[in-house]
């Protein structure tokens, strides 16, 4: 829990090539054929479940029907299954709500989080410890138990089946952001808000000109853990959000199950639309994500 | 305002920062000035504009937490103890008759012995993750690819993992086409018995959760300097004192989070069996059940009271962690 942490970006990188030149003398534990055969393995069982889902998807209904889930499909091009997703599973409205949800509520999240971090960090108060074990404490409870009462709150606001239950559970829950930022805001010099302040900048300008813009990093990690929790959550739009046009990716995918019953191939395609923007993400990415969620995890 | 806020943050930064070189610079010009009393200048507490300041920032995030944490927590712990229906403006307080019904109705009872499905399967996902971490922190060839494989999962979005799997455990499905390719004719239904469906169902938690455990093990090993190593080996530790004395202390604190996680997750679980089985077959979990006695069948009361004992079981294993493994860092340099 130290400030360096936030530095580990770059350190497994450095670590390793440290450890490069001794290789030799580091042999693997397990013969290595037995080594990449477990991780031949591996690959194996996590890349076929989702590799049959993908040829399904460019299958005819029929051929669904005759040739067994390894079989290939007759037209690889075969982009139907997508369309039928797309106009009657509704997943344009879908990927519109869900973006709709992230913009405000990781909007919401950095702006809190970070303010949050710079009254804690930044000034000494009355109540400072106070503050901090209600946000400590905060991270014990997890929300799928609260959700019974929770839902209460939000019906007490009238808020049951908008798009804005969710942002605000989404932006009013985060704890986690709220250490991120914590962590990194301790590892910026107070001698720049002193700068800043001896040329007459109040509070809230530091905040906004100094300390929001240096927190970039911490920044581009909240959104991206967020932003794919948030993309993923299944379970607070399925219990705020039940019209027929107000569903999230996750809940217009659910919803795949009655009408399309047994038709595997559109399915499929569904679940593929769902994943594909996940994987263009990961692989852009990569790096951030691994450090954003062992840092997330680790909080 | 600007003349008095400039020195509070610095008489906070005082006390918190004495190792930081920048600030410990300007401070030791400056402190001496500052009269003999040293802490904070008096002139701060009595300016109330600069008082609330840091309230300004604290009141949207302190509104939502208190609205959406401790609200609901408090609410929920008072609507336990009574029959509310979640509608109705009436309710009758029937003291613990919800809890006393938690711990003797068999039917509500069982989703308990569910949890042991998953708890036993993050021990074969902390096993697996734990095995591939040590393997990948060597030099292997596709060792990024490997890994993005092994974590891949975990940002999978639940919904279509679970669509992926009910098509894999189906009849005539990825499983029983890989086993008849493999020449092991089967016609189980996998969903089909409640053993078979909890193992399977525990099974899928087991691939889309190990990624997580093995990028954070990972992440520990790789933090472990590598002339550590080379010095063990100068003095002749073979692998498995490596392991034992180097690998193994620096990855003790995240496997303490990974079991918390493991056992708060797996009373927790809730997506998976929802969407493949709706919790039929006996997979009916603690969640699963509190959301469909509170939204289907309108007991609030007792819903809460079983959210309320949730809450309760999951922190008490916090506590026990806290206690058993103190939050420092092993300190290996």
């Amino acid at each position: 829990m130290t400030p360096d942490r936030t530095a580990t970006p770059a350190s497994p990188r450095t670590l390793n090539s440290a450890r490069t030149p001794n290789s030799s003398r580091w042999r693997l534990p397990v013969g290595t054929s037995l080594t990449y055969l477990s991780l031949l393995l591996a690959t194996a069982v996590v890349l076929l479940p989702l590799t049959v889902v993908f040829l399904t998807s460019l299958k005819t209904s029929q051929e669904v029907k005759d040739g067994g889930a390894l079989s290939l499909p007759g037209n690889w091009l075969n982009l139907d299954n997508y369309v039928t997703a797309f106009t009657d599973g509704n997943m344009l409205m879908a990927f519109g709500n869900t973006a709709f949800i992230l913009f405000f509520s990781i909007g919401g999240t950095v702006i809190i989080g970070s303010m949050t971090a710079y009254a804690v960090d930044r000034f000494d108060f009355r109540a400072k410890k106070l503050v901090m074990a209600l946000f400590l404490i905060a991270t014990l409870v997890p929300a799928v138990t609260t959700q019974v009462a929770t839902f209460q709150v939000i019906s007490g606001f009238g808020l049951v089946d908008t798009r804005w239950a969710p942002i605000l559970l989404y932006m009013g829950t985060d704890i986690v952001s709220v250490y991120i930022f914590l962590q990194f805001i301790r590892g910026i010099p107070v001698s720049l808000d002193e700068a800043a302040r001896l040329d007459g900048a109040n509070a809230f300008t530091i905040y906004r000109k100094i300390i929001f813009p240096l927190l970039k990093p911490a920044i581009a990690t909240v959104v991206i853990i967020k932003g794919i929790t948030t993309y993923n959550d299944f379970y607070i739009p399925f219990l705020y959000m039940h019209s027929e046009d107000l569903g999230t990716i996750s809940t217009a995918l659910f919803r795949f199950k009655g009408p399309f019953g047994a038709h595997w191939e559109a399915i499929s395609a569904g679940a593929i639309l769902v994943i594909l923007p996940t994987l263009v993400i990961f692989l852009l990415l990569q790096r951030w994500i691994y450090n954003g969620f062992s840092q997330g995890a680790t909080k | 305002m600007t003349e008095t806020t400039d020195t509070a943050p610095r008489g906070a930064a005082a006390t918190r920062r004495p190792s930081r070189d920048a600030t410990h610079k300007g401070r030791g010009r400056r402190g001496p000035r500052r009269g003999p009393g040293g802490g904070l200048p008096r002139s701060w507490r009595h300016s109330p504009l600069s008082r609330i300041t840091p309230w300004l920032f604290l009141v949207a995030p302190l509104a939502l937490l208190i609205t959406f944490t401790y609200v609901p927590v408090a609410s929920m712990v008072s609507y336990s103890v009574t029959d509310w229906d979640g509608v109705s403006p009436d309710r009758e307080v029937v003291g613990l008759d919800n809890y006393v019904q938690i711990f003797t109705r068999p039917e509500l009872f069982r989703v308990f012995f569910v949890s042991g499905y998953y708890l036993a399967a993050s021990v074969v996902q902390i096993a697996v993750a734990l095995y591939f971490a040590v393997i990948l922190s060597f030099n292997l060839r596709f060792r990024n690819f490997f890994k993005g494989v092994l974590f891949f999962p975990y940002l999978i979005n639940g919904v279509a993992i679970g669509f992926v799997f009910l098509y894999f455990f189906q009849d005539g499905g990825t499983l029983d086409s890989v086993l008849a390719w493999l020449g092991v004719t089967t016609d189980h239904p996998w969903l089909g018995d409640p053993t078979s469906a909890n193992v399977s169902l525990a099974g899928v938690s087991v691939w889309r959760f190990t990624g997580l455990n093995f990028v954070l093990f990972l992440g520990a090993i790789q933090s472990v300097p590598g002339e550590l190593y080379e010095a063990a080996q100068l003095d002749g530790a073979g692998r498995w004192k490596q392991f034992r004395h180097i690998i193994a202390p620096s990855i003790k604190p995240v496997i303490s989070l990974s079991v918390i996680l493991a056992i708060s997750g797996s009373l927790s679980v809730f997506e998976i069996p929802y969407i493949m089985t709706g919790g039929a077959t006996g997979t009916q979990t603690f969640v699963i059940q509190t959301v469909k006695l509170a939204f289907q069948f309108n007991k609030t009361g007792l819903a809460s009271a079983a959210a309320v004992v949730l809450l309760l079981i999951i922190l008490l294993i916090t506590w026990i962690q806290r206690r058993l493994v103190p939050d420092d860092k092993v300190d290996l340099v």
